[in-house]
């Protein structure tokens, strides 16, 4: 009995010893804190969360999947989505590519990158797209490709406005040349949609790079984009790799673009649905009903 | 006997390889060269003019990769800015307007990466170029002479027809770089070539290139003359054939070359 007493004490003594330890070498529980990517401050994640994962520091707005974003800007219960059963194949025969496909779409609920459909936004109504960068870093392959055409030739045909929220690494390098010629089956739907009046506006997300942006990305109407996040064409590594120098952290920002000239606005995330569906107003669309609900 | 990826590779890599340089006093007449994009400055990665086929007048877009280091310098190893890709669009616009059709030579490892390209709008110019070759109301030929490398290709790309020289390659990422993405390794470099299905022959398969140019045995290097009399020939041809297509049925098809690329299944 004593024996189990010193032992007690001793498995006391263990477990306040490894505590003492664990905060020599800090391990952040991902679960618990958020630690941001840009100013690098670390947060509780449920202030965060309740922040719709914006960093209070720098105001950093991080990435979110298609539901979370779904949800924060449709109408409650007006999505109706396209193309949910639309399966890539794996046209150069890269190994292993049907089963990581596979693997995400269980993971994410989701048959590829994108989610599209038709919601309202405080009542108009629109076509929709939300890329999730949790999809194989939301690339462009075939399945995202078609998707995003059918989105705009449905909107075409049926005089709709349509609203991307862009997310992607680029092409899908896993599908080869096919990834590719997304680009110019995308902008080609783009194109026919704009030149029947149609309007388009994108909202770049984190991060919006490569080939989406080299295409459909940057043909909106109005071009707007979340704060702090990551825009551009090439790569931030191979960009230093040429020139040898460290770039400024601002270089390929929403801030850097809208100095630029490519951004029409950075429109922060709680203000999002706001600033859409006025612009959907001041594009004379009508409104479907008074009776939305914030979804 | 068909070669590999890696040799043809190997072929368009080869120092003496042709140019546009070469090509263009070969295959053209009364090239007038045009400067500019109006915008911004002049980029010799591209370079553009008006000139006549056979006694037609036709818009010529190509990039430049030069014969030496001096000729690369200049033209950024036939990298462009986005002020070249708005050159070429300020250009096929006059064409459109003339109504003149519009031949790209595609030769380049990619677009610019760099700073002064972010800056400038790199992603921008190609999406414009894409979307606005798509419905160019007069007839566009793409040729692949060497390298098509990525949306840096693809922005001079958007065709009625593409054909390709015989050993040209055109794929999504160089495969060194594909290589070096996906399995951090760019010394596996070769074995990416093959894996990414980029030679010509299979890019008739893939529905993205309609016409295979023969070059000389062993490339056309060997014989720059006679590769030109192969471009010059298939120019002709296609432009006789292109001009006398009704131009909504030509967007129509333009549009539907590019929309029906796409492997995948619904249930």
């Amino acid at each position: 009995m004593l024996e189990d007493l010193f032992k007690t004490v001793k498995d006391r003594f263990n477990a306040e010893k490894s505590e003492t330890e664990k905060v020599k070498a800090p391990e952040i529980p991902k679960d618990l804190l958020f630690k941001c990517p840009r100013c690098q401050s670390v947060i509780f994640m449920d202030e965060f969360e309740k922040r719709r994962k914006t960093c209070p520091s720098c105001n950093y707005h991080a990435r979110l999947s298609w539901k979370e974003r779904l949800e924060i800007t449709a109408d409650k219960d007006s999505f109706e989505p396209f193309d949910e059963k639309m399966n890539s194949l794996n046209p150069i025969g890269f190994p292993e590519y049907e089963k990581k496909i596979k693997s995400l779409q269980e993971a994410n609920d989701i048959n590829d990158a994108i989610a599209t459909g038709v919601c309202t936004i405080r009542g108009y109504k629109t076509v929709i797209g939300i890329m999730d960068s949790n999809f194989m870093m939301a690339s462009m392959g075939s399945v995202v490709g078609e998707k995003i055409t059918r989105a705009f030739e449905y909107a075409t045909e049926n005089k709709l406005p349509v609203i991307l929220f862009t997310a992607s690494g680029g092409a899908r390098m896993q599908e080869g040349i096919v990834s590719l010629m997304q680009m110019a089956k995308t902008s080609g739907a783009v194109k026919r949609h704009s030149d029947a009046g149609g309007l388009y506006i994108t909202v770049m997300t984190d991060p919006t790079t490569g080939g989406v942006t080299a295409s459909f990305a940057s043909l909106g109407d109005i071009i707007l984009a979340e704060p702090k996040v990551l825009i551009g064409f090439a790569g931030r590594r191979v960009i230093q790799d040429t020139i040898k120098q460290k770039l400024p952290d601002d270089f390929q920002s929403a801030e850097f673009l809208l100095q630029s000239g490519f951004v029409d606005a950075i429109v922060e995330r709680k203000g999002m649905r706001k600033a859409l569906s006025n612009i959907l107003r001041l594009h004379n669309y009508k409104k479907q009903s008074d009776s939305w609900q914030h979804g | 006997m068909t070669l590999s990826a890696t040799q043809r590779l190997e072929i368009i890599r080869e120092k003496t390889r042709p140019t546009v340089n070469d090509y263009i006093p070969a295959i053209f007449n009364h090239f007038t060269e045009l400067h500019g994009d109006r915008l911004y400055g002049d980029d010799a990665a591209i370079l553009s003019g008006i000139a006549t086929i056979d006694g037609t007048p036709v818009t010529v877009i190509a990039q430049v990769k030069g014969r030496n280091l001096e000729e690369n310098k200049k033209s950024n190893f036939s990298m462009p800015h986005p002020e070249g890709y708005r050159k070429a669009l300020r250009l096929a616009k006059q064409a459109e307007k003339f109504h003149r059709p519009v031949i790209c030579l595609v030769d380049t490892p990619g677009a610019f990466c760099g700073v002064e390209a972010e800056k400038r709008g790199q992603g921008e110019a190609i999406a414009k170029n894409i979307a606005e070759f798509m419905t160019l109301k007069t007839p566009v030929i793409s040729v692949v002479l060497g390298e098509g490398g990525s949306g840096g290709a693809l922005a001079l790309a958007v065709c009625d027809e593409l054909a390709m020289l015989e050993n040209a390659l055109y794929s999504v990422i160089s495969p060194r770089g594909f290589a070096s993405i996906l399995w951090k390794d760019p010394a596996r470099e070769k074995e990416a070539a093959e894996l990414m299905k980029i030679t010509a022959e299979n890019l008739v398969e893939f529905g993205v290139c309609d016409k295979i140019i023969a070059e000389p045995v062993g490339g056309a290097h060997n014989d720059p003359s006679a590769t030109a009399e192969n471009i010059s020939d298939y120019l002709i041809e296609a432009i006789g054939r292109l001009t006398k297509i009704d131009i909504d049925t030509l967007l129509e098809n333009r549009y539907q070359k590019f929309r029906k690329i796409g492997m995948f299944t619904e249930e």
